[in-house]
């Protein structure tokens, strides 16, 4: 039997999977009227009864998220999709909504339905033009089979969807940055408390949710918590996007049960590039520290690779083999976080900077050992005293590549820079 | 206001605002908006903005310059953006980055003299198992090489270019992509693949009983 389980990625194969007419014949929809006979509270019941964890990195149970929603306080309540899919290696959410937007539209409708909110918003990364234009087409096309707007399949419910287009801010996948910059505002982190489960957008209650776990919830009311609970771990439960990219002969979305680990993903995608080893690799993206080959064996879900040192994240495997420098892929993501901190806080906004300087200097042979205490250095001051978690994820890199190969940072200042040939790293020196 | 304005569409700017509970939240595709008139965010469109809010054009330039898409000089008709975040760098980002600064003899966030095309790094684009990824008008150019990356802006150059691998049948200008990012509909959501080979890759696996 296959150690894949695809639920969400089940009918990607189809041309047309897209379209309203594919979802409803592969049994869209069904879920949605399902859940509008249901009661509310029943229905957060129901998710949390499955055991579905956010999917956007955190891992927070989802039906807990929903039932911090105050009930009967008279307020608007907000539902809030998270698809501004920007950390790096991460590529789940883009690919599912381009081959199936109307999966996150019935998962919105059922979501918005069980906290009690008439106004939902998806906000989605600007650069991904055909995405948007498969995500708006499903919405307008649901709103004209009357599953959104007006009395929603006619059960008297009223819920709209609008899709809000980001313009390039990583720092936006931040709930509360999400937020503001939904508002109208430069997309900066908020103080918590109040979370926005209290004061969220528009200071009214709101649930910020991932992607695919909004999009998880349709398959969850069809088939009930115990068939989603039936996969996974003892605290992870079901089946989710893992996406391998990088050295490897077929890299790709593999969906599977939690738990899952990287030695089998990459027995299934023809392993490492031919010739090559496996050198180091993200499970979940450039904010989770580093793992290398001793970590193959890892169960894959929240607890398993916390154990092990680091974070599942988005599950965003990117894999390295022994032709890439460390330096060189630390420097660049550390880059990243300096171009991307929002500018809010000082440990951030400096201490990325300065993080950027020493590497660079690092990695052009003209640093020294001590450059590497001052690295860990600010790191330890970045880490945990800035205002979100874009600060704590620029450490990861840096404190985790330092860990496991302390020695290739000092080669790079005991001979004359790096040692590395850029060349044989990329996928052209592989073709000839 | 200038001539600039004769050319924004005060109905479809007021249709913008009509998508949110409070109006302030349309700020955002109305710049996008701007830029799908004017090819950037100009003051006209930053005046004509905080008019119908009714906030500050300061307001408005703050939110305009936190936003690495919203530009504030021309871009070309053909926009390219080379990943050179982490993944697609080491792969061939990178090189595919260099080659093309020198083919086209313009420094990142230059823009060609016939002002066809320009040029610039870009962050992870969310496409890593199609690597080296190259955007352009923010489209997907999967699986690139120097040499693919050289004729897509050739062909752009020449008004020409060949057509996203996971896209529409053709290339937009970044015109016409930035009115799709107002919320705007084209009329080409159903063209182009539902999804490339690597997005299908683990349901091909199970299918087979791998």
């Amino acid at each position: 039997m296959s150690k894949l389980t695809p639920v969400l990625s089940a009918h990607w194969d189809q041309k047309d999977s897209f379209t309203i007419d594919a979802y409803k014949r592969n049994g869209g929809y069904a879920a949605a009227v399902k859940a509008l006979a249901m009661d509310p509270d029943a229905l957060i019941q129901l998710v949390k009864d499955s055991g579905l964890r956010g999917r956007g990195g955190a891992g927070f149970p989802t039906g807990m998220k929903w039932g911090f929603i105050p009930q009967g306080d008279n307020k608007e309540h907000y539902l809030v999709v998270n698809a501004d899919e920007s950390e790096p290696g991460t590529c789940k959410d883009m690919p599912l909504l381009m081959a199936n937007p109307h999966v996150l539209v019935e998962g919105v409708i059922i979501a918005a339905y069980a906290i009690r909110a008439k106004h939902a918003f998806i906000y989605i990364r600007g650069e991904v033009t055909h995405v948007v234009r498969r995500l708006n087409k499903a919405i307008a096309d649901a709103y004209k089979a009357g599953y959104l707007g007006k009395n929603v399949f006619g059960t008297g419910h009223d819920i709209d969807l609008v899709l809000h287009i980001g313009a390039g801010a990583y720092i936006c996948g931040e709930e509360t940055a999400l937020l503001d910059s939904l508002e109208g505002f430069r997309g900066q982190p908020r103080l918590r408390p109040p979370f926005p489960a209290i004061a969220g957008l528009y200071a009214r209650p709101t649930v910020v949710n991932n992607v695919e776990s909004i999009a998880a919830v349709p398959a969850i009311v069809a088939n009930g918590a115990e068939w989603y609970q039936s996969m996974g771990t003892e605290k992870s439960k079901g089946a989710t996007l893992y996406s391998l990219s990088g050295h490897v002969n077929n890299p790709g979305q593999f969906e599977a049960p939690l738990g899952i680990t990287l030695r089998e993903i990459l027995e299934l995608a023809g392993g490492i590039r031919n010739g090559h080893q496996l050198k180091f690799w993200t499970p979940g993206g450039s904010s989770t520290p580093l793992f290398t080959a001793e970590h193959l064996d890892v169960p894959l879900d929240y607890e398993g690779v916390a154990a092990a040192g680091s974070m599942l994240g988005t599950k965003a495997l990117q894999i390295f083999d022994e032709t890439t420098c460390v330096v060189r892929a630390v420097l660049r993501w550390t880059e990243f976080y300096k171009h991307e901190s929002c500018g809010k806080c000082t440990p951030c906004r400096e201490g990325t900077w300065w993080l950027v300087q020493i590497l660079r200097d690092l990695e052009e042979g003209k640093g020294s050992e001590a450059d590497l205490a001052k690295l860990l250095d600010l790191c330890d001051n970045i880490m945990g005293r800035s205002f979100c978690a874009l600060g704590d994820g620029a450490t990861s890199p840096i404190t985790s590549s330092i860990k496991y190969f302390r020695d290739e940072y000092i080669a790079h200042v005991t001979g004359a820079g790096c040692p590395f040939d850029a060349a044989k790293s990329t996928l052209f020196a592989e073709a000839k | 206001m200038t001539t600039t304005n004769s050319v924004l569409n005060m109905e479809i700017m007021q249709s913008i605002i009509a998508r949110y509970p409070r109006k302030r939240s349309a700020i955002m595709p109305l710049l996008h908006y701007v830029q799908s008139v004017s090819g950037f965010v100009t003051n006209e469109g930053i005046e004509l903005i905080a008019t119908l809010l009714e906030i500050e054009t300061a307001e408005v330039s703050a939110v305009s310059t936190f936003y690495t898409q919203y530009k504030r000089s021309a871009t070309g008709e053909y926009h390219i953006g080379v990943c050179t975040n982490t993944l697609c760098a080491i792969m061939g980002g990178d090189v595919i980055l260099a080659s093309l600064k020198e083919h086209l003899g313009i420094e990142n966030d230059g823009v060609t003299a016939d002002g066809k095309v320009s040029l610039e790094h870009i962050e992870c684009n969310a496409a890593c198992d199609y690597a080296p990824v190259v955007m352009a008008n923010w489209e997907f150019y999967d699986n690139q090489t120097v040499e693919s990356a050289k004729a897509l802006v050739d062909g752009a150059r020449a008004g020409n270019p060949p057509a996203p691998t996971r896209g529409p049948n053709r290339l937009v200008t970044f015109k016409e992509a930035s009115a799709v990012l107002a919320g705007l509909d084209d009329g080409l959501a159903e063209e182009g693949i539902q999804a490339g080979i690597p997005t299908l890759l683990g349901l091909k696996l199970a299918k087979e009983g791998k």
